[in-house]
């Protein structure tokens, strides 16, 4: 039996989830995984929205800013629970994400790409600013979600690297998961259409503003739950989750792996989150790092790295 | 017969330059009817209008009975008008199945959160899709093809899809802007039996073609641009004998000599 690329791409992801621990060294690197799946998650928003939909936003580090701060001060704030505080920014993230693209989605180009631009700026100032509420630039504490203790009483032991590597890594397979459906559903073909022809796909009957509204919108939910894991995982988060770089660094994984791919994604964030890791120059350089990836990429391999792999292997097979 | 598609003194300038000027006709239900003109006679930029590519400057466009001047494409479509490119527009990276698919957007859409968690509503509706594009593709001989990205195709065979693509939306009135152009002699009789067959079916058909011995054969009813102007209409018989339109085509000396 063959495997259907959806079935193939959740078995890589749950196969890398599952047995990757067997090759730590320490348990430090459950702390690096963790940090890949969140990234992970990100991107695959990034997929949705660029990948499928072909629109481009320079500020999705803003709705994980908000996903992020959802966590940290709805507990304390708002008396809610932290993982209702990941709802909770999430419903946030998407009501601002309609009210940005609803009059920006309308116009031709890349218009979302300047008005994201702007809306990931000013939720970063807004954290950075409103010192009484966020603490500003030095960052605040977020409360412990709590599901970690409950695996205790349940009677299972696990170390707090662990908890978070396997509850990311199974965020991440539930995103893809939802990814994946979309790909191939009546929504995502119209979406892939919309990203290949307009003109054609309005004339098939394709509503473009409001199917890349839905786009935009379900990716914010992405990044503002990938903020929100970060900034649980942490117990601390800074305005940085909301800035520029952070946009950028996503855009740039996705783009490096191949925006069209969930699974091409998700690997290019793992390379990008693991080589800071391995280079340690890398966090100095990293503007610099980041913008070759991305020139390169555009120069040799415009479609990512994965699908030119994908590419290579079946041009050998014929 | 009922008019299902017309036009009624339709016109768009750009610029102060008159692209389409007053031009009137209309398409009846089974009807083939063609547009023909030398290049830049504005047969494209009607297409557009009537399409709601472009706004008309002047004028109305009326569908199956409702004025849809300046209505969104999405919009037309919902209410049964379809077209096709003369420089084609195909979803290059989607496979040929997927392409054709998209015709039926309309009627397999559904709630995006269903999508999104691939309930069995979803995928039935998708199915039903898949199924319709499969026999759709068979009818214009691309079934073999189905499963291949559609950017790898030959010029004649994206003219096909294109042409079932349009169909899937089961229109009312087919806008079909140069079916034939850089096709075989063979691709182009086989064009010419499917619109006939689609005509047949009570399909209002409006043509834009350059192959004239297609339009002589295939029209009911012919209408000639020059300079964004109807200069004549009628039948081909009518058409191929009048002076004004051999003047347009073969240049205004040689009619009066």
């Amino acid at each position: 039996m063959r495997l259907t690329p959806k079935a193939a791409t959740l078995l890589v992801l749950a196969l890398l989830v599952a047995l990757t621990p067997f090759f730590f060294p320490s348990g430090y690197y459950y702390r690096v995984g963790a940090l890949l799946f969140v990234n992970g998650i990100a991107v695959t928003g990034i997929v949705i929205l660029t990948g499928y939909a072909g629109q481009i936003s320079l500020g999705h580090a803003g709705f994980s800013g908000i996903g992020a701060y959802a966590c940290a001060l709805a507990p304390t704030h708002l008396g809610l629970h932290p993982a209702l505080a990941i709802v909770l920014g999430a419903a946030l993230s998407a009501v601002l994400a309609y009210l940005v693209g609803r009059p920006i989605l309308r116009l031709k180009g890349y218009y979302l790409g300047v008005a994201t631009l702007g809306f990931g700026i000013l939720v970063s100032m807004v954290l950075n600013n409103e010192r009484d509420l966020t603490n500003g630039p030095d960052g605040i504490d977020v409360p412990d979600l709590g599901l970690r203790a409950l695996l205790e009483t349940w009677g299972l032991d696990l170390t707090n690297g662990q908890f978070w590597y396997f509850f990311c890594g199974l965020s991440l397979i539930l995103g893809a998961w939802l990814a994946l459906n979309l790909y191939d559903s009546p929504t995502g073909r119209a979406l892939r259409a919309l990203h290949g022809s307009e003109v054609a796909a309005r004339t098939v009957g394709v509503d473009v503003a409001r199917l890349k509204l839905q786009a935009f919108v379900i990716s914010a939910v992405y990044a503002s739950v990938a903020g929100s894991l970060l900034a649980l995982q942490n117990k601390f988060i800074t305005p940085d989750v909301a800035g520029f770089m952070h946009s950028i660094e996503m855009v740039t994984m996705a783009v490096l792996g191949g925006v069209g791919s969930v699974l091409g994604a998700i690997l290019g964030a793992g390379i990008l989150t693991l080589l800071p890791q391995v280079l340690t120059v890398f966090a100095e350089y990293e503007q610099m790092v980041l913008g070759l990836v991305m020139v390169l990429v555009m120069i040799f391999l415009r479609e990512g790295l994965l699908p030119s792999i994908f590419k290579a292997i079946r041009g050998k097979g014929e | 017969m009922s008019d299902l598609l017309s036009v009624e003194g339709l016109g768009i300038a750009f610029g102060g330059i008159k692209a389409v000027n007053d031009v009137s006709f209309r398409v009846r239900a089974g009807e083939i009817v063609s547009v023909i003109g030398p290049n830049g006679a504005g047969k494209t930029t009607l297409f557009n209008m009537i399409s709601g590519v472009y706004l008309p400057g002047s004028g109305r466009v009326v569908l199956n009975g409702e004025d849809v001047t300046g209505m969104a494409p999405h919009l037309l479509a919902r209410r049964g008008l379809s077209r096709t490119f003369q420089n084609l527009q195909i979803f290059q990276s989607m496979t040929v199945l997927e392409n054709a698919v998209t015709g039926y957007h309309l009627q397999e859409r559904g709630p995006v959160l269903a999508d999104l968690l691939g309930l069995p509503s979803s995928r039935r509706r998708a199915r039903t899709a898949d199924a319709g594009a499969r026999r759709l593709l068979a009818r214009v001989g691309l079934d073999r093809a189905a499963e291949r990205e559609a950017g790898n195709l030959s010029y004649g065979s994206l003219k096909r899809l294109e042409i079932a693509r349009a169909l899937a939306l089961n229109p009312k009135v087919l806008l079909l802007d140069e079916p034939a152009a850089g096709c075989n002699a063979v691709e182009t009789e086989e064009i010419d039996h499917l619109i006939a067959e689609v005509a047949a079916a009570g399909v209002a058909i409006l043509l834009v073609e350059h192959d004239m011995k297609m339009v002589m054969r295939i029209s009911n009813h012919i209408v000639v641009l020059d300079h964004g102007e109807k200069i004549a209409e009628g039948n081909p018989a009518a058409v191929s004998q009048n002076p004004a339109v051999i003047a347009a085509y073969l240049g205004a000396e040689n009619a009066d000599g």
